[in-house]
């Protein structure tokens, strides 16, 4: 069976006028369906370039990137938006909710641009407010809850479309070790419950212990890439 | 149909986030619309105006004139020498087939007398025909009747102001008028026409039969000659071919040689208020095209403020994008914005510029006219502002790279 998503000798450069950056130099990796990958490394390696060329949201300069066989080298904006809505699911560290807009509607943002009716569109993203366990919450705009439900109810609005990939860029970057774990939580137990597959990128070396792959990033290459048998769970977190 | 209303709800959400800014936008919108309603009501009212004058001066008229002579190096102008006479106008009655009613006549300036009261105005005396070539219709009485008409009778047609001023409340009917101490009975009195064009009380003046006049009045200098003949042609279309043929039967009979200048004139009152018609439109198309450009100065505004608003929404734009909006969900959901301030600030100033004419005009006496199709107009060129305005900010929206909009702070 072919991989989920597969990448060769992906090449990102950017040009400053006359400085080249080269972001990434050849990342060839796969992941499979129903992994929990933590991708790790320094500021300038290369790891949010690689996400960003992952969710569709870059093309790299040279090498192939396929995400279930579709390769988006040729895509149009609006075909790559289309399969960003259809396939993947963001969590940024910023949260990126829609201000004066309620949970709910923040929500139903993805199936708004899939067409979904109204009213299917209600029904799934009360689904999805409950898979992060914010039922009754789903009237409170983002002013009104606390940074880990605001980054609940954007795990919500990634979760909607039921993407082929989560996509986490810093996903407890701004939250307090407490909350982080309970994040931690809800991934683990949407890629144990509900097999979705997640890639998040941590700087945290705690946080990425909850994933069951662990990746390095150094200027611009994978220098270690190694399993994680035995993931921490919020049980083991809470007892130290 | 619901995609659409739930766009300008959140059209409308956005909007009201900074409402003192989206109520200053409009206002450019509502002074331009109001401007551009107000504007057209002011030019049309002056056009209908003219219409109605047109209309009340006769329709299809020609007016003969006699004069102007030359003698020994001394040329007259028209109508101060006699040239014309009766035969005249019944050639061109007789002759000439564009031609449906013919009154010659002459007029002068006398002073009428009723009991104690005197009043100087025209007497015209025209054949029974003039009331219908002028469009004149009778308030009372009756017109006067080709017997009367021939045999010089002495009977008169007031009009309006006359017979206010010699008569006030008493009904003239059947009383006697002394015109030059000759006692007239007052046969009828016209309905009022009001002014003409060039401010000219119209209703100032007496009618006679033309014969009464020529040969009790005036005239006496030059018999059987009429100073200018008056001639409706048949449908305005024929009122040129009626000019022409005019020209040349008088020509003929007045025998001018080529290069010989005409004895008489004729003059083409239509053609005359056509232009002065004319020229009130183009004022009118000036006034609005003058209102038009603040309506442009507001969809500048609107282009400022949607601009400021796609740079304040950065991040906005980059989640909508990253989560999946193609590029005309984000340029229609700006430009329906853009669209909701033009359309609110155009109905707003439709009201407003109703409102507006009404004082002005009760202020200024001037005549306005509302017509549906300038409101309709008006809406739509705002609604076409905030389109054409709101399109650049919107596509430079759609065109945002998410990864750095994701980033924008």
């Amino acid at each position: 069976m072919e991989p989920l998503i597969q990448t060769q000798e992906l090449v990102k450069v950017y040009y400053f006028g006359e400085v080249e950056v080269h972001a990434l130099r050849g990342v060839s990796l796969s992941i499979e369906k129903g992994e929990f990958v933590a991708i790790m490394g320094p500021s300038g390696s290369g790891k949010s370039t690689f996400m960003n060329i992952l969710g569709f949201l870059d093309q790299p300069t040279r090498g192939q990137y396929l995400l279930e066989g579709i390769n988006g080298e040729h895509l149009s904006r609006d075909e790559l938006a289309e399969i960003r809505n259809q396939k993947i699911g963001f969590v940024f560290q910023g949260f990126n909710l829609l201000a004066r807009t309620s949970a709910l509607e923040n929500i139903e943002l993805p199936l708004i641009y899939a067409r979904t009716s109204t009213s299917k569109r209600k029904e799934m993203a009360q689904k999805a407010l409950s898979a992060v366990g914010l039922e009754g919450r789903g009237h409170h705009h983002p002013s009104q809850l606390s940074g880990g439900e605001q980054q609940r109810v954007a795990i919500a609005r990634a979760l909607v479309n039921q993407p082929s990939i989560l996509l986490a860029d810093e996903p407890t970057g701004n939250l307090d070790s407490k909350t982080s774990v309970e994040i931690m939580d809800i991934f683990q137990r949407l890629n144990g419950d509900m097999g979705i597959t997640i890639i998040m990128i941590t700087h945290e070396p705690d946080i990425a212990l909850f994933a069951k792959r662990n990746i390095h990033f150094r200027d611009g290459v994978i220098v270690d890439d190694r399993e994680n048998p035995t993931p921490v769970t919020v049980g083991e977190e809470i007892q130290k | 149909m619901t995609r659409l209303f739930t766009s300008f709800r959140i059209a409308l959400r956005a909007l009201m986030v900074n409402k003192m800014r989206s109520a200053l936008t409009m206002l450019g919108i509502i002074i331009g619309v109001s401007a551009v309603i107000a504007m057209i009501a002011v030019g049309s009212g002056a056009k209908a105006r003219i219409e109605e004058q047109i209309a009340s001066m006769g329709s299809n008229l020609l007016m003969v004139m006699s004069g102007s002579s030359t003698s020994g190096g001394f040329r007259g102008g028209a109508g101060t020498v006699p040239t014309l006479n009766v035969d005249d106008a019944k050639a061109i009655q007789t002759e000439i087939p564009a031609v449906k009613y013919v009154s010659p006549s002459v007029s002068g300036i006398a002073q009428v007398v009723f009991g104690n009261q005197n009043w100087s105005t025209i007497i015209s005396g025209a054949a029974p025909e003039i009331l219908e070539i002028r469009g004149w219709s009778l308030s009372s009485g009756r017109p006067f009747t080709q017997q009367e008409s021939d045999g010089a009778a002495k009977v008169c047609i007031l009009g309006r102001t006359v017979a206010e001023n010699l008569f006030g409340g008493i009904d003239p009917i059947g009383q006697i008028v002394r015109i030059k101490k000759i006692p007239f009975m007052v046969i009828g009195v016209l309905s009022p026409k009001g002014q003409s064009t060039w401010g000219q009380d119209q209703d100032d003046l007496i009618f006679v039969p033309l014969a009464t006049a020529q040969k009790r009045l005036f005239g006496m200098q030059f018999p059987g000659m009429v100073r200018s003949i008056a001639v409706q042609a048949w449908g305005p279309e024929r009122v040129k071919e009626a000019e022409n043929q005019i020209t040349d039967l008088l020509k003929q009979r007045h025998r001018i040689q080529p290069n010989q200048d005409n004895d008489f004139s004729v003059r083409n009152l239509t053609e005359v208020m056509s232009s002065a018609e004319q020229s009130a439109s183009v004022m009118s198309l000036l006034l609005g095209a003058i209102a038009s450009i603040s309506l442009i100065v507001g969809g500048i505004g609107i282009m400022n403020i949607m601009l400021v608003s796609v740079t304040e929404r950065t991040r906005e734009i980059g989640i909508r994008i990253a989560v999946g909006a193609k590029g005309r969900d984000i340029l229609l959901q700006f430009l329906i914005e853009s669209l909701v301030l033009s359309l609110l600030g155009g109905i707003m100033g439709i009201g407003i510029g109703i409102l507006g004419t009404v004082v002005l005009s009760s202020f200024t006496q001037w005549p306005t006219l509302f017509s549906i199709q300038a409101i309709l107009l008006a809406f739509l060129f705002s609604g076409s502002v905030g389109v054409f305005f709101g399109f650049y900010p919107a596509r430079k929206a759609s065109l945002l790279n998410p990864i750095e909009a994701l980033r924008y702070e």
